[in-house]
């Protein structure tokens, strides 16, 4: 086995997809997301619940889809339900153990935007929007989030609520009678972070091979907090980096075929 | 009563310029082949409804159509942004266009709503979110049993709903199957729905008896579009053209490209273009 050679990148997508266990009940963003979730179906989690918006539950595509919707997920589902079903019955009854999103700009406290970069009204990049995210954020039982790091990304103030994380931080959530735990833990390209138990903030608790703080900070907009005891990410083995490779791989083909 | 009618025609008696209209199709079955007859027929001042307007959406906005879009994520999934979209949200080009946004529980509800013939959709939603602040139509109210906040919409109510589908039958029952979205509560929600659909078998008898199928009674009028959803795709009939999708981000980034590429691809084609379109994507079934 060599710790040596791999990307942050895919540092990022095996380091969560650790994260994940054979009885979760996992609602799938697209994108990052996706890709960890299936790695973990791919190497220890075999029989973990896979769902995604579009109303397939328990799928097993072969290769990452590149919309929430593509074919493979319906063919290898063992249910697909109608989308108001997927959020009433499924999200909303509070059956999903973990929502896994990403994010454009996300702040300290796990609160998340994916709406608009700039005023609402008069938006500098007018982004997406928040699909079904604003309720996976509420309605998961906790939520995990990944995102490469980025100034851009990690920043000091969001431009708008998108997804309600720990908001001030503390109890904010309960005060607004939000009984699901929240943003648990941020996977980045550079570090595992989790909240501070008291005050919510996101805190690195694990550095990956090869990172130092400083580099987490120069991608980072806020001064970032490192727990007392700061572990190192164990690197991915050769199984995790080739069935990764072999699925970014599938996945590249299929995409470009026509 | 269903009636079989040429697309053309289908569009025509069934939407009308300041029309509230849903295109609908989760990422699945996106009418496209009818969203671009009506582009060829120039409906102006249009209210777009749709869960995930993507690039039909983005074609009639950039055609300036649209005077509203209601919508709950606006992206080219899996690619990135709407880039016609964004020009009018951003630049007012080529004309203002007014934003009513949603999260995808709020209209998936809201839908259902419309289909049940109840005023407004209650759910748990929009906790923290602040879409609740810049959209009138986002309130809420208190459980009279548990007093639990919760949220309310109005229900959606279409003018029109187009919808692509497998089948249907010769008395113009519509069966859809695989990823089933929200066209069936789009259709119940609506005063009218078109339905495109791959083609027209004798009747559904040897069908499964659960099979999502909406009876003729239900639809104003059909047309037999083969590959009338595509870049989206027909579970059963053929796939996702992803590459299209990658393909549509260059396209819209420039306002010229734009026009020329319609100009190629929606005014100068015919809609029975839609069958060669989709013929290497055919799976085998």
């Amino acid at each position: 086995m060599t710790g040596a050679d791999f990307t942050p990148n895919e540092m990022m997508t095996i380091a969560a997809s650790r994260a994940l266990g054979n009885d979760d009940v996992c609602f799938v963003g697209i994108g990052a997301p996706s890709a960890a979730c299936n790695i973990a179906r791919l190497t220890h989690a075999p029989d973990i619940t896979l769902i995604y918006e579009s109303g397939t539950i328990g799928t097993a595509p072969d290769v990452l889809p590149l919309s929430i919707g593509d074919g493979e997920l319906c063919d290898t589902a063992l249910t697909t339900v109608p989308v108001p079903e997927m959020f009433r019955y499924w999200l909303q009854g509070g059956r999903i153990t973990i929502g896994f999103l990403g994010a454009a700009q996300i702040d300290r406290f796990g609160n998340i935007n994916t709406t608009v970069v700039g005023e609402y009204e008069h938006p500098r990049v007018r982004l997406p929007g928040g699909g079904g995210a604003p309720e996976i954020a509420s309605s998961s039982q906790e939520v995990y989030v990944t995102l490469a790091q980025s100034r851009r990304a990690m920043v000091e103030k969001i431009d708008f609520f998108t997804s309600f994380g720990h908001g001030e931080g503390g109890d904010h959530r309960q005060r607004l009678g939000i009984d699901t735990r929240g943003p648990t833990l941020l996977i980045t390209d550079l570090a595992i972070w989790r909240p501070d138990p008291q005050t919510k903030e996101f805190t690195v608790v694990s550095l990956h091979p090869g990172v130092r703080r400083e580099m987490v900070q120069e991608t980072c907009g806020w001064t970032v907090r490192f727990a007392e005891r700061v572990e190192e990410t164990p690197p991915p083995t050769e199984q995790e980096l080739s069935i990764l490779r072999d699925l970014k791989a599938r996945t590249e083909a299929a995409h470009k075929g026509r | 009563m269903a009636r079989f009618l040429p697309l053309s025609q289908a569009v025509s008696e069934n939407l009308h310029d300041g029309d509230s209209v849903a295109f609908e199709g989760f990422t699945h079955l996106i009418p496209t082949a009818a969203a671009h007859e009506a582009i060829r027929q120039g409906f102006r001042d249009l209210t777009l409804i749709r869960m995930t307007p993507d690039v039909v959406y983005d074609q009639m906005i950039g055609m300036g159509m649209a005077r509203k879009l209601v919508f709950s994520y606006a992206g080219n999934p899996g690619v990135g942004l709407l880039r016609r979209l964004r020009d009018a949200v951003e630049n007012g080009f080529p004309n203002a266009l007014e934003i009513e946004e949603h999260s995808h529980a709020a209209m998936a509800n809201a839908y259902e709503a419309g289909a049940a013939g109840m005023p407004c959709a209650v759910f748990r939603g929009y906790r923290g979110a602040e879409l609740a602040r810049v959209n009138p139509n986002i309130r809420f109210i208190e459980c009279p049993f548990t007093g639990e906040e919760l949220a309310a919409v109005p229900a959606l109510r279409p003018d029109v709903a187009f919808i692509h589908a497998q089948k249907a039958d010769r008395r113009g029952n519509v069966l859809v199957e695989g990823i089933v979205g929200i066209q069936k509560e789009a259709v119940l929600a609506a005063r009218r729905a078109v339905a495109t659909v791959e083609e027209v078998v004798e009747d559904f008898d040897d069908q499964h008896p659960n099979l999502t199928i909406l009876p003729h009674w239900t639809i104003t009028a059909i047309s037999v579009v083969p590959g009338g959803a595509h870049p989206s795709y027909a579970h059963g009939y053929y796939a996702r053209d992803n590459a299209a999708y990658l393909e549509w981000d260059k396209v819209a980034a420039d306002r010229d490209v734009f026009r020329d590429w319609m100009d190629r691809n929606v005014f100068q084609a015919r809609v029975e273009d839609f069958e060669q379109r989709v013929e290497k994507l055919r799976v085998a079934g």
